[in-house]
């Protein structure tokens, strides 16, 4: 690992400024940022260490339902914070279960939604694939297992945040405070497409933090899951995940539906036409397999990871069976 | 920039100072600076747990943080969990149980059974197993390990486990338990 400093800001404006400097990273749990170090797959001269600044990290409930959670909350603290488990319980089950106890005790929101890929040969110090300036996707042609099934090209990561979909499916937004001040976006926005560019996963500029992450409160009624699964049951990365939010009218009928995947795709994958499907109709298990059927339709796996796409399927199917409270059962 | 810094750590209850660079983690300042050896070095990416400390009351990866970062926190390492030669609870569990075979991973295991007990007196099987989803062992399979946290918990309670009778109170003997009460688990 090359030497750096760390240093603390202090307050949010100096921070921002520290890092518009080139060659600096924000720390924040550093579970990321030190496997990245170590790797040598970064190699900032000096480390802005958020944890300075005071106040980041708490849950607030505003006016309007709405909760503000500060950036530096930890996984396990939005797992077991009442205001998230209450109105967000897929939101809630997002951050209980990724990594380990370990981890998420020092994971925070804003590094979960800000970590770089886990794309074996972009973790790999000695390849320089696309994602890191070259010319070629290795995972084309290479060992693609755990890659993209949907939204791939030119770069099949996938995006490796357990939050990035329930926030999408919460239709909660992000405060970023940069140089030029602050600007405020949807989660579902801040994500890049690697299409658009396949050396970065999302739009934070130079200098820009995540200051905020604000969640609605959800419509009536609504109510929602969040389902993955994995190779190994104590912990491990998704195969696939699925967040379904739900709100059914006295009559059955969806009247507010979200459905984003994790795990598919370069970026938290929203799946507006299983949305469709289901609204304005009345939730049955037949129509939650339609619904999932719509949202793998794109699907278009590389050599080794069709098998993602039933995984993907199920969990979809009943995420929306759970937020719809319907027996998951044959008929 | 490879000037070193004075960090201050309160640990096991002892106020430290020491002197590391930037760039160590938590574990290296442990083992390398403070030669606290206890805390075991698996994978350095966060998978094995076998690094676990406990920082305020919280189990976390040492590997994974900066020692910098640990200035004025509370870390407890295994090497706190003994008293003298008197094992803790947990370690004596450990022992009854056999629910440690080469032992690399048992002082990241202690400590994060310690913060489960510490938090949640009387832990369900279930409650258990999620606590320990970030501690790998290789040779136990685990289930000795959640008999001797299951009886451990029903010891600090007071209560007898159905199947051990009373609970021994006898300080450690022989070369497991002077490991185990030196943190030095091999
Ligand atoms: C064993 C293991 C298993 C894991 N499993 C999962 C899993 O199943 N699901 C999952 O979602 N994650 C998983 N993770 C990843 C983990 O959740 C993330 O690495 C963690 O959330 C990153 O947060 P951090 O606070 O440690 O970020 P850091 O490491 O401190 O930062 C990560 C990056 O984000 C930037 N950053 C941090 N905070 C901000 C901010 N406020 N504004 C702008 N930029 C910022 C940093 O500069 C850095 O580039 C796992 C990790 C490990 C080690
Ligand atoms: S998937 Fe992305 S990160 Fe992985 S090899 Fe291809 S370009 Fe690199
Ligand atoms: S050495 Fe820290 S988790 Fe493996
Ligand atoms: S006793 Fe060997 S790894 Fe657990």
């Amino acid at each position: 690992m090359k030497q750096f400093a760390v240093v603390a800001p202090a307050d949010l404006a100096s921070a921002t400024r520290m890092l518009a400097e080139p060659n600096r990273s924000a720390l924040a749990g550093g579970v990321d940022l030190l496997d990245m170090l170590k790797q040598e797959l970064a190699a900032p001269a000096e480390l802005v260490n958020l944890k300075a600044l005071g106040g980041l990290d708490r849950i607030e409930s505003v006016p309007g339902g709405v909760l503000r959670i500060g950036p530096l909350v930890t996984l396990n603290q939005l797992a077991a914070a009442p205001a998230v488990r209450e109105r967000h319980p897929a939101l809630a089950d997002s951050a209980a279960q990724a990594a380990t106890p370990q981890v998420r005790n020092l994971a925070t929101v804003g590094g979960n939604l800000a970590q770089r890929p886990r794309c074996w040969y972009f973790r790999n110090p000695d390849i320089v694939c696309l994602k890191k300036g070259g010319t070629k996707c290795y995972a084309v042609a290479g060992l693609n297992r755990y890659h993209a099934i949907l939204g791939g090209g030119p770069s099949f990561i996938v995006h490796p945040s357990n939050l990035a979909p329930a926030l999408i499916a919460c239709d909660a937004s992000l405060a970023l405070n940069g140089p030029d001040g602050e600007r405020k976006i949807a989660v579902g926005d801040f994500f890049t497409s690697p299409k658009v560019d396949p050396r970065r996963e999302n739009v934070l500029k130079p200098g820009e933090i995540i200051a905020a992450i604000e969640v609605p409160a959800p419509p009536t009624g609504a109510r929602s899951a969040y389902l993955e699964a994995r190779e190994k049951q104590s912990f491990d990365w998704p195969l696939a995940a699925a967040v379904a939010i739900l709100a059914l009218n006295r009559a059955g009928e969806v009247v507010h539906a979200r459905i984003v995947m994790g795990a598919v795709a370069p970026i938290p994958w929203r799946a507006p036409s299983a949305e469709k499907i289901l609204l304005g109709a009345k939730l049955d298990r037949a129509l939650a397999d339609r619904a999932a059927e719509a949202a793998l339709a794109g699907a278009a796996p590389l050599a080794h990871n069709a098998y993602k796409i039933p995984i993907a399927r199920a969990m979809v199917r009943r995420a929306i069976l759970r937020a719809g409270g319907v027996a998951d059962e044959p008929a | 920039m490879a000037n070193k810094v004075i960090v201050e750590i309160n640990i096991n209850g002892d106020p430290v100072e020491l002197l590391c660079e930037p760039r160590q983690s938590l574990l290296e300042v442990l083992r390398d600076v403070l030669e606290l050896t206890g805390s075991k070095e698996g994978c350095l990416t966060g998978d094995c747990g076998a690094c676990t400390v406990v920082i305020d009351g919280r189990p976390v990866c040492s590997c994974l943080m900066l020692g910098v970062e640990a200035a004025g926190k509370n870390v407890a390492t295994v090497e706190g969990l003994a008293s003298g030669m008197s094992l803790h609870v947990l370690q004596q569990k450990f022992l009854e149980h056999a629910s440690l075979q080469c032992g690399i991973c048992t002082p990241g295991v202690l400590m994060s059974a310690k913060a489960l007990l510490d938090r949640n007196p009387n832990p369900t099987e279930a409650e258990i197993r999620y606590a320990l989803a970030g501690n790998l062992c290789r040779c136990t399979g685990y289930d000795k390990i959640v008999r001797a946290v299951t009886d451990a918990a029903a010891a600090l309670a007071g209560r007898t486990h159905p199947a051990h009778g009373t609970v021994p109170s006898e300080t450690a003997s022989g070369m497991a338990g002077e490991m185990l009460a030196k943190g030095e688990a091999k």
